[in-house]
């Protein structure tokens, strides 16, 4: 157990590769509580424009039940958190980091104007239920659709929500994750947590992952850490995270940012985080400095051994000029690495019109 | 052969002038799967507390410090392509390497088996 973000939390169980390589086969179970779970409700509409105004998401296309990642900036583009937003009959569900919680609960409420309720949701916990195997071991509980219209959670898409009935307990499951794998987010309240955890374990598909492997499952998926490969210092172009900003809001603006970032989309950034795969069988971690010959390009913002590459793979924040061939200073000695397109290993989600 | 430990959780086996050295159980499980294991080149000198091999885990790099001053005569080859040896057998087929002692005398610092596992029963 090590402490994260305030909470006492698994690092291992049986082993970072093993549990790694489980999830990647099979489907590992991750308590993410730490994650904060945020609720704003109110006048939809204006609740809408609340969240549109604090970050570069059009909410305006996402339907019932629909899911969307976003970030929260600051007025230079600066990331302050990454997170999710749901929309729920009558509310908007946000799961931000843990280590963010707070700072965001403050920046959001100093900002939201009245009509508007913000709440921190704080009697529920998140365990992510994430590999191929997922969605038979999730099926096999049995969860009941609540409310018209919701489906089974085996028919679910890709960033798509409902409610569910299970054993009593009102469960808000999403397909989603940070693994790179299908699988599932399921909100629960904390007097069921413990409950709905044993009763997914007794599947033998499912196997509890701690935190190292959460983090080298994410890693390989290329997916950026906040804290880590995306910072305050660090903008959403730069952060390679075109994506997240919407089209509609590009054009029109009104969120934090929208200035530099827009320039930055024009003019290319000045530096962006890249994927590197090292030669040999050292890894390189965060802080480790990157170089093009001599000059000093950049930084290593997370890396570790990659058990399903079988290699060190990282993430690095790097000048926009550096070349594809690099290296990197581990421990003074220096490591060769090529740049890579991310992910390293392809995303295996369970998108809309998949079979 | 007596077998003596370092608070740094390194082992060393001593035969007269020449000793065998590793990590110890304890140790090995701290560092989790083990990934690389960069050893000292042989013929290196080493100086008591130097750092003379790197075992990277997927949590992060260690140090592994020389329990005595010396000379490496001999690495453990088979790490290359196994370094999860370390993991599995630390104090036997996971060694790390062997080297003559400049002075054999020298056990200063160096901690028995019950001095070791009273240490490592206090952590």
């Amino acid at each position: 157990m090590v402490p994260f973000a305030g909470h006492a939390m698994p690092l291992q169980y049986d082993g970072i590769i093993a549990e790694h390589r489980w999830t990647r086969e099979a489907a590992g179970l991750f308590d993410v509580s730490h994650m904060g779970q945020l609720l704003i409700g109110g006048d939809m509409a204006l609740a809408a424009a609340a969240i549109e105004a604090l970050m570069p998401i059009d909410l305006a296309t996402l339907p019932l039940g629909g899911q969307r990642y976003s970030l929260l900036l600051a007025d230079n583009g600066g990331i302050l958190d990454d997170l999710i937003v749901t929309r729920w009959p009558g509310m908007f569900f946000v799961v931000v980091n843990g280590a963010t919680c707070a700072a965001d609960l403050a920046h959001i409420a100093a900002r939201l104007p009245a009509g508007v309720t913000l709440t921190h949701r704080t009697d529920h916990g998140l365990l992510a239920l994430q590999g191929p195997r997922a969605v038979e071991a999730l099926a096999a509980l049995g969860l009941e659709p609540a409310a018209p219209g919701i489906v089974p959670v085996e028919a679910l898409w890709f960033m798509a929500a409902g409610p569910y009935r299970w054993r009593g307990h009102d469960l808000h499951v999403s397909r989603s994750g940070y693994t790179g794998e299908d699988g599932f987010e399921i909100a629960v309240p904390l007097a069921a947590i413990a409950a709905l955890a044993d009763a997914l374990c007794v599947h033998p598909a499912v196997r509890p992952v701690g935190l190292g492997a959460r983090d080298s499952l994410r890693l390989e998926a290329g997916l950026p850490l906040y804290g880590h490969d995306l910072t305050p210092d660090i903008d959403p172009v730069a952060a390679d995270l075109r994506f997240a900003i919407a089209r509609r809001r590009r054009a029109e603006g009104g969120f934090p940012g929208h200035g530099p970032i827009i320039a930055a989309l024009a003019d290319g950034p000045a530096r962006r985080r890249v994927g590197l795969l090292l030669d040999g069988r050292l890894a390189a971690r965060e802080g480790a400095v990157v170089f093009a010959g001599d000059r000093a390009v950049g930084q290593v913002t997370s890396g570790g051994f990659a058990p399903s590459l079988d290699r060190p793979i990282a993430m690095a924040m790097v000048a926009a000029d550096a070349p594809d061939t690099l290296t990197i200073d581990v421990r003074g000695r220096r490591i060769a690495a090529t740049r890579t397109a991310l992910p390293f290993i392809p995303h295996r989600y369970h998108r809309k019109g998949a079979q | 052969m007596p077998r003596f430990y370092t608070p740094d959780h390194e082992w060393i086996e001593i035969d007269g002038s020449h000793a065998r050295v590793g990590i110890t159980t304890f140790a090995q499980g701290q560092l989790g799967d083990i990934t690389f294991v960069e050893l000292p080149a042989v013929g290196a000198t080493l100086t008591k507390g130097d750092s003379a091999a790197v075992i990277d885990s997927v949590k992060a790099a260690s140090d592994v410090y020389a329990p005595a001053a010396g000379t490496v005569t001999a690495v453990n080859d088979g790490l290359a392509d196994a370094p999860d040896l370390v993991n599995s057998a630390p104090e036997s087929d996971g060694w790390l390497w062997d080297m003559t002692l400049a002075d054999a005398a020298d056990t200063a610092g160096l901690l028995d088996q019950a001095a070791y596992d009273a240490l490592v029963a206090g952590l």
